[in-house]
């Protein structure tokens, strides 16, 4: 909200009169029926290692994050040109692998890369459309620039709480969302249909889309109902689909009925006991040889995660510039390859100032953050490197970006990061938002909703 | 309809009419209590575990209070009321997309409403308020129900959920009830006996239905009369039955298979049954076998459907669409 010289940013300006304007009962009224609006709506999502009662509410803030139209312009273009770049990456990997013929990016991080899948291989996907559903997450530096911190290519979640935020916020603040011109977010769901529909096979003009779940125990299993209501289309578990002849049919009451799409939300290890993990009990058999024929659209395609790597994050400039003969529009966060001797040893003599991540982990698990840390975990973290420096990488811990949050009575800032989804099918559509999300305590820099962290709406001005 | 969807649908109505019937007989049984009579604690709590269909580890004890409360509360008991109404809501968690949000939002404040502390606080203070809220809560879900949601093939499902349940436990507690009954036919009843026949039909709530139709003067072939055969009464055998055949008539419209002859059969015999037999008949006969034998057709209406509609071979299917 503010400037680095304390003053308050021209856009928070009206936001701040609103608030000092309201009387705290009637502020703390808002948030009491924000709350229960949560509650009722069983808007939760699901704590992974705990006991019983791991149902819990999404925390959230009343209070929106700004952000200016010139912002948002440039991170749109920002985004659109990382995805595509990526999305060539992706292709040209599992086809020739050009870029590693010419040694823009080391051959053995790619095929050391616990998400490179070979099946992929030659396999030609629908339009060349890898990655349809990209959640990036950046974060404002001091300096007012946005950053990436990290892409999600394989199941990125919480566009459902970005809808749901608006909706509640409407309802909390109507007079100031109204004054605010605040651009729409809320054909998100329509958009994500049209990207599925144009995905689908060849010769399916009415194609059958659906969406795959893991079910009701998965932490995301609020935003799979959610978006299939929205979208009109069936939600399905592994359980519910069959393979015959190559062709993935679904269960029903009317007996079995033909899937051309399939918008997965189950990671690539669970989709197919025949292909990956036997053991999966949450896939269908049969699902990838029906892909490889070409009878059924799964988006995103398998074997994206590769280009999620939090190793390979640190070529996406390279990438970027390879594919596209451009310079890239938004920048990375610096990034140590432990690989690289010289990194490592500075890495290891610097554990307590860095974030040191596993790079194939996501959900803030597998995290050590320097600054926060204890010798032990320090020392635990070291081994590890030691013992498998590809499986982490190492970055600043940087000063991002606080938002004001509602604590009881007070205003209290809050480190913040934005996570924009990108759809990409026929064009890149990016609905103006994302979800914000805050570290819920005082000084914490992990924003991960599974670690704590709760959200606030997002406004992208006119 | 996905298949198990059609499933999760027909469980969560037919928890929802469970979990209402055994309020309702906790309640009856309560009151029953109240009254000085010839029938023992005992035989009444015998009856109800009874009528619930004996929940595995749950015996009469001497002590109502620990009774009841596990009957509500206990969440190890297959049969109490939290049991069925968790079961419901998870069973509705698991189809958020097809039923409508407000059925949704009234099944989760009810599941917020037995789990709150405040629960345990309004059981210990006014046990009747706390049973007719739950009630009212199950009534409200079935009329949100009814009144927000596609009359199309998952609305038919979760109706016969709740007329297979609903046929099966008044099947069921006739049953325990119907010695009793006979019993009565032969001698004039006294007030303790009125009780007990008013005790019946509030188990089935259908006092004041039946005192329209027959007057409040109660007797039991009446009663039987009433509870099994009546057409127009939502609780009665009849009604549910003739319920489950619409229902089951809908769903086969409304898909392009083959219709399910069987099931059709089972459905449309055991509702022709109760059509066309008197209540003479029935009494002349062995009461105890025929009802009996409608809690064995339900349970095959339930397994026909199951092998039709929700576990069928994949090979049947593929052959069907050829």
């Amino acid at each position: 909200m503010r400037t680095p010289d304390g003053g308050i940013r021209p856009h928070y300006q009206a936001l701040v009169e609103v608030l000092a304007s309201l009387p705290h009962d009637e502020l703390m009224r808002r948030k009491q029926s924000a709350d229960l609006s949560f509650l009722t709506q069983g808007i939760t999502f699901t704590v992974y290692g705990q006991d019983e009662g791991t149902e819990r509410i999404f925390p959230y803030d009343l209070l929106p994050r700004l952000i200016s139209g010139n912002e948002w312009e440039r991170i749109e273009r920002g985004l659109t040109q990382r995805i595509t770049a990526l999305n060539h990456f992706l292709r040209d990997i599992y086809g020739e692998a050009k870029i590693l013929a010419d040694k823009v990016i080391p051959r053995d991080i790619v095929y050391s890369c616990k998400h490179y899948r070979r099946q992929m291989c030659g396999l030609q996907v629908p339009r060349n459309v890898y990655i349809a559903v990209v959640g990036s997450d950046l974060l404002r530096l001091r300096t007012g620039e946005f950053v990436v911190l990290e892409d999600n290519l394989r199941v990125p979640s919480g566009v459902s709480y970005m809808l749901t935020n608006r909706r509640v916020m409407k309802r909390t603040f109507p007079k100031l969302f109204h004054s605010y011109g605040v651009r729409p977010i809320e054909h998100y769901p329509q958009l994500l249909l049209n990207t599925l529909r144009s995905l689908a096979p060849e010769g399916r003009p009415e194609p059958n889309i659906v969406l795959l779940t893991p079910g009701v125990y998965n932490s995301a299993y609020f935003e799979h109902t959610y978006l299939a209501r929205q979208m009109g289309i069936e939600l399905v578990e592994g359980r519910d689909l069959v393979t015959h002849d190559n062709i993935v049919y679904m269960r029903t009451t009317d007996g079995l009925k033909r899937v051309d799409v399939i918008y997965r939300r189950v990671d690539d290890d669970f989709s197919d006991p025949l292909i990956f993990r036997a053991d999966s009990g949450l896939g269908c058999a049969g699902l990838f040889n029906a892909y490889r024929a070409g009878n059924v659209t799964v988006t995103n395609a398998f074997g994206t995660g590769l280009a999620d790597d939090k190793a390979m994050y640190a070529y996406v400039p390279d990438i970027i510039k390879y594919y596209l003969d451009e310079d890239p529009i938004l920048n990375n966060v610096k990034t140590y390859l432990l690989t690289d001797p010289a990194s490592r040893q500075h890495v290891l003599q610097n554990l307590d100032k860095l974030v040191v991540k596993a790079v194939g982990e996501s959900g803030g698990y597998g995290m050590l953050i320097g600054p926060q840390s204890t010798a032990a975990q320090r020392e635990e973290f070291a081994r590890a490197i030691e013992a498998n420096p590809r499986n982490y990488i190492a970055q600043p811990t940087l000063d991002f970006s606080r938002a004001p949050c509602l604590f009881g009575s007070q205003l209290e800032p809050r480190h913040v990061d934005l996570r924009p989804y990108i759809l990409f099918g026929d064009k890149v559509n990016i609905v103006p938002g994302g979800l914000t999300r805050v570290a819920l305590e005082k000084g914490s820099l992990v924003v991960n909703s599974s670690q704590g962290g709760g959200s606030k709406d997002t406004w992208i001005l006119e | 309809m996905l298949s198990r969807v059609a499933d999760s649908l027909y469980w969560m109505s037919r928890y929802l009419e469970r979990a209402e019937n055994t309020v309702r007989q906790l309640d009856v049984t309560m009151s029953l209590l109240l009254d000085s009579s010839e029938t023992t604690a005992e035989t009444r709590w015998q009856r109800l575990l009874t009528s619930l269909g004996n929940p595995a580890g749950v015996e009469w004890n001497g002590d109502m209070d620990a009774m009841t409360r596990m009957l509500i509360f206990d969440g190890a008991n297959s049969a109490s009321v939290t049991t069925c109404l968790d079961a419901a809501r998870e069973n509705a968690r698991q189809v958020r997309e097809e039923i409508s949000t407000e059925q949704w939002q009234r099944l989760n404040r009810l599941y917020h409403q037995m789990h709150s502390p405040h629960a345990q606080a309004q059981y210990g203070s006014n046990l009747n308020d706390f049973l007719a809220s739950i009630i009212d809560g199950i009534h409200l879900f079935k009329g949100v129900s009814d009144t927000t949601m596609i009359h199309g093939e998952g609305w038919q499902f979760i109706r016969l959920g709740r007329y297979l349940e609903r046929a099966y436990a008044t099947a069921t507690l006739l049953e325990v009830y119907q010695e009793s009954l006979l019993d009565l036919q032969e001698q004039a009843h006294s007030g303790y006996q009125y009780l007990e026949l008013v005790g019946l039909l509030r188990c089935c709530t259908s006092f004041e239905a039946y005192c329209q139709v027959y007057t409040a003067d109660l007797s039991a072939d009446r009663i039987l009369e009433f509870l099994l055969l009546n057409r127009d009464f939502p609780h009665a055998l009849r009604y549910s039955i003739d319920g489950v055949r619409q229902a089951i008539e809908a769903i086969q419209l409304n898909g392009g298979r083959r219709p399910p002859d069987e099931l059709m059969a089972t459905a449309g015999r055991l509702h022709s049954m109760l059509r066309y037999t008197t209540i003479s008949e029935i009494l002349n006969g062995d009461l105890g076998a025929f009802l009996h034998s409608i809690r064995e057709q339900c349970q095959q209406i339930h397994e026909l459907l199951y092998r039709y509609y929700v576990q069928y071979s994949i090979q049947s299917a593929l052959s069907v669409q050829g």
